[in-house]
């Protein structure tokens, strides 16, 4: 960062007979008004686009609301429903469960594992780490689940891999015991980005708890335990919650792999696919607010569990305890 | 592998060696042959793992009736029909249509992201105003908030002002600071900023406002850069909300286009929506090779996510 690119305007002469706390006191009103000048988007978007929404999708959640006529208050009726009288919303949440719980340990362990191959300095470092971001880049598109969908299916290349040992699946996508792998293999495939933090976190481990490591005589998985894991539990957290955020919300490939439909037997209906579906297909606008904010709820403890916690796990360096 | 075998000798011709006297010691040659392994190891893994975008590439020029059943990459002979069907688009729309309409969503995101973001980040980090704490509290918890919980009343409301089917509801939420991930990157960025320059550019006689055009924004550059490749990218991809607010096919991006597809049963249709697949992660593939380092440095520095 170089100051040379500074563009200063020319100076202008400083306003004679200021007094300090008068002054300070005018600055820092005439900087409020300023600030919310700077804020104003951010204002707007905060006040219309999420607070207020927030608030009105709270109220929806207890109504019944078909977009085209107004909403009709039911009180609790469609939480009701979701947990008494509904075995598509059910599923969904065991899908959804069922993804988070073994694709995000998995993304983890994986980008952990690549993160400390990539860490010691070698040639090629740098090449290598982008490649393995790409993924991330990738896998996020409609693209990349079509391809996934066609590797998957029945005859498609992992079939026909498959067949050659014997095991002749029929395609995974139409198998309603393998869909779901099908996604978190692609959600596992997509490491790249929680690798890239976990990097930047081995690099921020000093040096000299590896020399003492060393000197201690500790072997190179007592050291990984004994100094890398604790040293790396606060990016460990700040993964673990990023990630798990982002598989409760994920939509795209479940969408395109099952046609938009959670097939087959509901094996792939996401939470988001079943709210999208009640929303926007059914047009069952308060009983998709109903599930938007249990998916609130939920995120919303898993993080705090968590959070409360990372005291016991998270070791931050300099810290009193 | 003749190098794995010869991992011992120092040069195979016999000629003068020339490597340094460290890599000459005793077990110098194995540590050789473990980076030689690590080297092996990590190719092997990086195969596997590119596979599916480099079967994507090979799929997208093989005659249709190879795409599923061939496990072999190369094809029998090269298929560029695929592209020109992919090309003539679909419903009798053509791909440029789709791809503009990417691209102008994508573009004026990148724009939103930029302003709104940047100003909103500046009065963060550097002013002072009363609610300042609990505005940043606020924006930080944003960035948890499932898009679901706001999305049905935003339909609404956009449906109410005649929006949905434009691309209004998926830019104007952009220039309205939401992506508060950004927020944060910036603020955080600005914060690592000397303050000495603000106060160099205060007794020059500046307010915040020239202080923010001449001293922050230049120096904002590296998470302005990080923020508009990001934002470029996950817009592009973006399926949800695009699939959400655009019903008409004429305002269609490249991912809505790429799922009319899905929707046509017969294999036919397999050749030109592979092809069309590749068109559409051209721009990302490019994007990445452009600013490889920016990408991987900006998630490394700020814990974006691809």
């Amino acid at each position: 960062m170089t100051t040379g690119t500074l563009h200063r305007p020319p100076p202008r002469p400083a306003d004679p007979g200021d007094g300090a706390t008068p002054a300070r006191a005018r600055k820092r009103r005439s900087q409020s008004g300023i600030a919310y000048l700077f804020l104003s988007p951010w204002v707007c978007g905060a006040l219309l686009l999420t607070v207020g929404p927030m608030l009105a999708s709270l109220y929806l959640s207890f109504t019944d609301y078909d977009l085209f006529t107004s909403p009709e208050w039911v009180g609790l009726e469609n939480y009701k429903r979701l947990f008494t009288d509904d075995a598509r919303f059910l599923a969904s949440a065991k899908v959804t469960a069922g993804y988070v719980l073994i694709s995000v340990p998995l993304k983890l362990a994986a980008a952990l594992a690549v993160a400390l191959l990539l860490h010691r300095n070698r040639r090629g470092q740098g090449f290598y780490r982008s490649a393995f971001y790409a993924p991330s880049l990738l896998g996020t598109g409609v693209a990349i689940a079509l391809v996934w969908r066609a590797m998957f299916t029945d005859s498609g290349v992992v079939d026909s891999a498959t067949g050659a040992f014997g095991w002749d699946t029929g395609g995974w996508i139409n198998e309603p015991d393998y869909a779901l792998y099908v996604l978190i293999i692609l959600a596992v495939w997509q490491f790249g980005a929680p690798m890239v933090i976990f990097l930047a976190g081995l690099k921020q481990i000093p040096t000299e708890l590896y020399d003492a490591a060393a000197v201690d005589g500790s072997g190179r998985w007592r050291t990984f335990r004994s100094v890398t894991l604790p040293m790396l539990s606060p990016i460990i957290l700040f993964n673990l919650v990023l990630e798990t955020i982002h598989a409760f919300q994920a939509f795209t490939p479940a969408f395109i792999v099952s046609g938009g439909r959670g097939g087959p037997s509901n094996s792939t209906l996401f939470y988001t696919l079943y709210l999208y579906e009640r929303g926007f297909s059914q047009f069952r606008m308060g009983y998709a607010s109903a599930m938007a904010w249990l998916l609130l709820l939920i995120i919303a403890i898993i993080t705090a569990v968590f959070f409360g916690t990372s005291r016991r796990w998270v070791f931050y360096s300099g810290e009193d305890r | 592998m003749t190098t794995l075998q010869d991992g011992r000798s120092a040069r195979p011709d016999g000629g003068p060696d020339v490597r340094p006297a460290s890599s000459r010691r005793p077990g110098a040659s194995a540590a050789r042959l473990r980076g030689i392994g690590w080297h092996v190891l990590i190719i092997g893994m990086l195969a596997l793992l590119l596979y599916p975008v480099v079967w994507l590439l090979a799929t997208s020029i093989k005659p249709t009736d190879e795409i599923l059943s061939s496990l072999s990459l190369l094809p029998s002979r090269l298929a560029p029909e695929n592209y020109t069907a992919a090309m003539d688009g679909i419903a009798g729309i053509s791909v440029w249509t789709f791809f503009g309409n990417s691209v102008l969503v994508a573009i004026g995101s990148v724009i939103g992201n930029l302003v709104s973001c940047a100003l909103a980040a500046y009065a963060f980090a550097r002013l002072r105003f009363r609610l300042r704490g609990p505005l940043f509290a606020f924006t930080l918890l944003t960035i948890m908030l499932p898009y679901h919980v706001v999305l049905i009343p935003q339909y609404t409301i956009f449906q109410k002002l005649d929006l949905v089917g434009t691309f209004v509801p998926l830019i104007l939420p952009k220039l309205l600071a939401t992506d508060a991930f950004f927020v944060f990157l910036m603020v955080q960025f600005i914060r690592g900023l000397p303050r000495e320059l603000d106060d160099a550019a205060e007794i020059d006689g500046c307010g915040p406002v020239l202080t923010f055009r001449y001293v922050i924004l230049p120096l904002l550059k590296p998470a302005l850069v990080t923020t508009a490749i990001f934002t470029f990218i996950w817009t592009w991809n973006d399926f949800f909300s695009q699939l959400v607010y655009l019903n008409d096919p004429d305002s269609y991006t490249l991912p809505l286009a790429l799922r009319l597809f899905i929707d046509q049963t017969s294999e036919s249709a397999f050749g030109p929506m592979f092809a069309m697949s590749v068109l559409s992660i051209v721009p990302v593939m490019l994007f990445f090779l452009a600013f490889q380092r920016y990408l991987v440095e900006g998630i490394a520095t700020s814990g974006l996510k691809g």
